[in-house]
């Protein structure tokens, strides 16, 4: 591979090792349009960095975050709020698009995806968000399994679970702002929720699933990188249809 | 230590059931039966923290910790996780399950049938290493042979918990429970 090409391909390794990774959690708390609503947020926080001539990665991971503290207050509304957000964050990020002078070229640039543009600042935001999460979720695996099959054991308890499960939320926030920069809005959503929703239903056990889940991630990205290329489109709808197309014949079979 | 339960009334908004009085201590197990809309279930929420006490005294040991078989165990629709990492996650303690439940531990949850996953739920809140064990209508799903199995889980452990029982299987109460306290509206 071209030197050209190596520093793009190491800015999405990692996301397409801990995506699949944290969908797999988010699939088990039946999470995954929660992750959509902070993607669509993400995309409008860097829209709005754009629009400020700031770096997009950082308004991506503040408006990212400000969709989990919403996630975290208005909990028991569940997927009503969530898809509230969607909608949201859709309407905001199009009129801005809509309005601004250079809207067209956010507007692609969050749905392809800027992969081939990525610097040295996604490269160390990718890896600290990578390592976040081959660091955390491990240490979360038990309570998220006891919290998915015995909700009420904290509470009963006087177990303090507002912190991790605040951190799992921070995580999911940090780990989308930091792709959707590099694989656009839906690429990122692609690969959170597309190798779980397979390896869900192949896999012979949570571990496997888990291993799956993230061997799909790494197999389907550098199959997607390679067609993109070659092929000259644009990365983040390549891996989204390379992706569904393998996750769904998998969970045909 | 016990949990002691002095002329209690338990409730959400308002009282729900009669006064109740009862001890719970190590190696004794409580049946509580009575008709639906008693407060049956409220009991044990409120021993758990979460139901409101209206009057009397419910007094649990601090130290004690608790593990809490619900009436609806939450069981999702699609799930690969197995049952000896869902026994490893909760850290149950390395009790020999039951034969016919040690079969089952490897497969997915999705894939047993409803009884064996009740009487996977069943062992792991006996299991867990929970000084106090709150069972809701742990015989739900369960057909005759199921429930002789359930039967020999709680015989199992039941010399080292405190379990307090909440059902409508009189037989099942009368073979495992030390003490069975009937509510009545």
């Amino acid at each position: 591979m071209s030197m050209l090409f190596l520093l793009p391909f190491l800015v999405g390794l990692p996301l397409a090792f801990a995506l699949p990774w944290l969908g797999h959690y988010l699939r088990l708390r039946d999470e995954w349009l929660a992750a959509l609503a902070v993607s669509q947020w993400a995309g409008l926080g860097a829209v709005l960095a754009a629009a400020l001539e700031a770096p997009a990665v950082v308004g991506a991971c503040l408006l990212a975050l400000l969709a989990v503290l919403g996630k975290q207050i208005f909990a028991a509304s569940g997927n009503s709020f969530h898809a509230g957000m969607i909608l949201l964050g859709w309407a905001a990020s199009t009129l801005m698009i809509a309005n601004a002078p250079h809207g067209e070229a956010w507007a692609k640039a969050i749905s392809d995806g800027q992969l081939y543009f990525a610097g040295g600042r996604e490269l160390a935001f990718a890896w600290l968000a990578a390592s976040a999460a081959a660091v955390f979720l491990p240490r979360w695996a038990h309570r998220l399994v006891v919290a998915r099959f015995f909700p009420e054991h904290e509470k009963a308890n006087r177990l303090p679970g507002g912190s991790w499960r605040l951190g799992f939320d921070v995580l999911t926030a940090f780990l989308l702002a930091a792709a959707i920069g590099a694989l656009g809005l839906m690429g990122s959503f692609a690969l959170l929720f597309l190798p779980p929703w397979a390896a869900y239903r192949i896999a012979r056990n949570g571990f496997s699933a888990i291993v799956l889940a993230v061997g799909l991630g790494l197999f389907v990205y550098g199959l997607a990188f390679a067609a993109a290329l070659s092929f000259d489109q644009p990365f983040g709808p390549t891996l989204t249809l390379l992706l569904a197309l393998v996750c769904f014949v998998l969970r045909r079979r | 230590m016990k949990l002691i339960a002095d002329a209690v009334v338990v409730g959400w908004r308002r009282p729900l059931t009669p006064p109740l009085s009862f001890t719970l201590e190590r190696g004794k197990t409580v049946g509580i039966q009575g008709p639906n809309g008693v407060g049956k279930s409220t009991l044990l929420a409120a021993i758990a923290g979460e139901a409101q006490i209206f009057s009397g005294v419910l007094l649990r040991p601090p130290t004690w910790r608790i593990a809490w078989l619900a009436q609806h165990a939450a069981r999702p629709e699609e799930t690969p996780y197995s049952g000896e990492e869902l026994l490893a996650a909760y850290a149950c303690q390395r009790h020999a399950p039951p034969q016919r439940l040690a079969q089952v531990l490897p497969r997915r949850l999705d894939r047993i049938s409803g009884g064996e996953f009740q009487l996977l739920m069943l062992w792991a809140v006996l299991t867990q290493g929970a000084e106090l064990v709150l069972l809701d209508e742990p015989t739900n799903h369960l057909d005759h042979e199921h429930i002789g199995l359930a039967i020999e889980e709680v015989q199992n452990v039941q010399k080292e918990r405190a379990i307090l029982i909440v059902s409508h299987d009189h037989d099942f109460l009368a073979t495992v429970a030390h003490e069975v306290i009937a509510l009545s509206p």
